[in-house]
């Protein structure tokens, strides 16, 4: 990006020119999409219900799993704060998901596109700012509602066993700081790993004319089928399941032991040297390129 | 200076020739009047000038190549392209922020202004907007950039008629300095024949017509001639006639203004009627 997204303070002004165009195109988006945080906080807001309701009794079940093994005792304790981070990074990636297919097509579609273009805002910055939401914006959001949602959950928890002495279990077993680190390295692990699959989504919205989610889906099945059929192999299938959740098994190790140290969990340096993570990026700026292209090029719907 | 400058501007869509070799040349301060039926090619020079199509060709607007730096010229030029196409979910507050944040030459105050007389809401979604509203929003937006070229493509459409008076004249008075170049389309040729200081007629892709208003009015004459001297007028070879109340109205190209005033009442034709002689007798394209 040679647009920064915000002006440094030390910049010049030159700087700070340019830069608002970028600023305020990333802006526009969250104005236009208010899915991308309202979602979140709904699914927040849901989960968080969930696990009021669910320390009714709390203390009685607390003290039978404190009777079990560490191992897993610490399961079980961390076990709502995991689920409550998962159906956040899910969440967020079906709205990356769907957004990317509609952001270079809706705009065409409604014709505001000729509007955005009478003003002084490059392709290439549109297409950036567009691409930021599921690559930066996203995963920080999701990153500050998860937290927010676990300390939550935390000082909940040890409110509702405090009575009963137990509230220092959960402080125990579920290492907030720890937890935290291990949720952003999971979010950029995702980000950069998905980077190409968002980047192409955005490419197909750009494209098609209609029904981006069809042109999306369609292809990669019929090449699948296609394959299964005539070769009776999946290798294309495989492909697929390896770029949507592949990178989750490069950059962690599940077999160690659980219960010791969740940091001891995580495999940077395999990830980082994995081609496919590397591969991918290069076609994400390829098919970001082609997007910015395409956006010059495409006429409105 | 040249605001616009086309050599062999060419465009086609498969095998329909949109544009067909155009020469044009705009110099600044000037304002000219695109004027041709639908489907004639105003629109595709329009974003061809504006970089929002590819042509064949040279072409070169304030000095740039508008396909390859609109975003540059964006700076310099500002359009209303068509209406409705200001963004429906939008607040008329944020698409205010948006503008000043992005337009360097954007004054919001003067947009402010402009809106302070109509009866838009800041809180508003254009959505919730009339048609009629919305293009005054869009209005106020492009009259408070500060640009070399305006480009309007039917600017008023929609409006009613004290407020079609109103954009013209403030578009004169507040925004015409003499330095700025106009480029304008409409069917509502009527309203905009005092405002032009060019004409343009444009029909299947090829320019008809193109001259200064003073040399139009010198040029072009229209006699509501006598029943009498009907025939004497159309010995002078009008290049077209019409029929109004049972009276013979001929207008005649480069004709001597004393011949034509024996032969009845003289004056300037309108833009309108001078485009349907020119086109010939389509009077059904023009609206």
């Amino acid at each position: 990006m040679s647009e920064p997204l915000v002006a440094e303070s030390a910049g010049s002004q030159a700087v700070i020119q340019e830069s608002r165009p970028m600023y305020w195109s990333v802006r526009r988006e969250l104005w236009e999409n208010r899915s991308i945080y309202v979602a979140p906080l709904l699914v927040a807001a849901v989960v968080l219900f969930g696990f009021v309701i669910s320390t009714i009794g709390m203390p009685q079940r607390r003290r039978a799993t404190l009777l079990l093994a560490p191992a897993q005792q610490h399961t079980t304790i961390e076990m709502p704060f995991d689920v409550a981070a998962f159906m956040l990074i899910a969440t967020a990636f079906l709205i990356g998901v769907f957004y990317c297919l509609d952001a270079l097509q809706g705009e065409r579609r409604d014709r505001s596109i000729l509007f955005w273009k009478s003003l002084p805002v490059s392709d290439r910055t549109t297409v950036l700012a567009k691409a930021c939401i599921p690559l930066l914006a996203l995963p920080a959001l999701i990153f500050t509602i998860v937290v927010i949602t676990q300390w939550f959950m935390l000082l909940w928890s040890t409110a509702v066993l405090l009575p009963s002495g137990l509230a220092g279990s959960t402080w125990a077993h579920f290492h907030w700081f720890t937890q935290s680190m291990l949720l952003l390295y999971c979010l950029i692990v995702l980000v950069l790993w998905h980077a190409p699959l968002y980047a192409w989504l955005l490419l197909i919205s750009g494209w098609a004319r209609r029904a981006s989610y069809l042109w999306a889906v369609l292809p990669p099945l019929a090449i699948a089928a296609v394959e299964k059929i005539v070769f009776n192999s999946a290798h294309f299938a495989s492909f697929l399941k390896y770029r949507l959740i592949g990178g989750v098994g490069e950059a962690f190790v599940f077999k160690a032991p659980h219960g010791t140290d969740s940091l001891s969990r995580i495999t940077p340096l395999n990830f980082l040297s994995t081609p496919g993570l590397w591969i991918g990026l290069v076609l994400a700026a390829i098919f970001i390129a082609a997007a910015v292209r395409l956006r010059r090029d495409r006429e409105p719907v | 200076m040249t605001a616009i400058e086309a050599r062999g501007l060419r465009k086609t869509f498969g095998s329909t020739i949109a544009l067909d070799s155009i020469d044009l040349r705009v110099e600044e301060g000037r304002i000219l009047g695109i004027i041709g039926p639908n489907g004639a090619g105003k629109t595709t020079a329009l974003n061809a000038i504006l970089g929002l199509t590819s042509y064949q060709g040279e072409l070169t607007v304030l000095g740039r190549n508008p396909w390859t730096e609109r975003d540059l010229l964006m700076r310099d030029v500002s359009f209303i392209a068509d209406v409705a196409v200001l963004p429906r979910w939008m607040r008329v507050s944020q698409i205010l922020d948006y503008v000043s944040g992005v337009h360097p030459r954007f004054r919001r105050a003067k947009a402010e202004a402009f809106l302070a007389k109509t009866a838009i809401k800041r809180s508003s979604k254009i959505r919730e907007l009339s048609k009629g509203m919305v293009t005054q929003l869009h209005l106020a937006l492009v009259m408070a950039i500060d640009a070399k070229l305006l480009v309007l493509d039917e600017p008023t459409l929609g409006l009613d008629i004290l407020y079609r008076k109103q954009f013209y004249d403030s578009l004169l008075n507040d925004y015409f300095d003499r330095t700025r170049t106009i480029v304008v389309t409409t069917h509502q040729v009527e309203e905009i024949q005092d405002v032009l200081t060019d004409v343009m007629f444009i029909d299947r892709g090829r320019i008809a017509l193109a001259c200064s208003m003073e040399e139009f009015e010198s040029r072009y004459l229209e006699v509501m001639v006598l029943p009498e001297h009907v025939a004497a007028a159309r010995a002078l070879g009008p290049m077209h006639e019409r029929q109004v109340f049972g009276r013979s109205i001929l207008l005649f190209d480069h004709a001597d203004h004393e011949q034509l005033a024996a032969l009845g009442d003289v004056r300037t034709p309108g833009i309108a009627d001078l485009f349907v002689a020119v086109m010939g007798n389509q009077p059904g394209e023009i609206r």
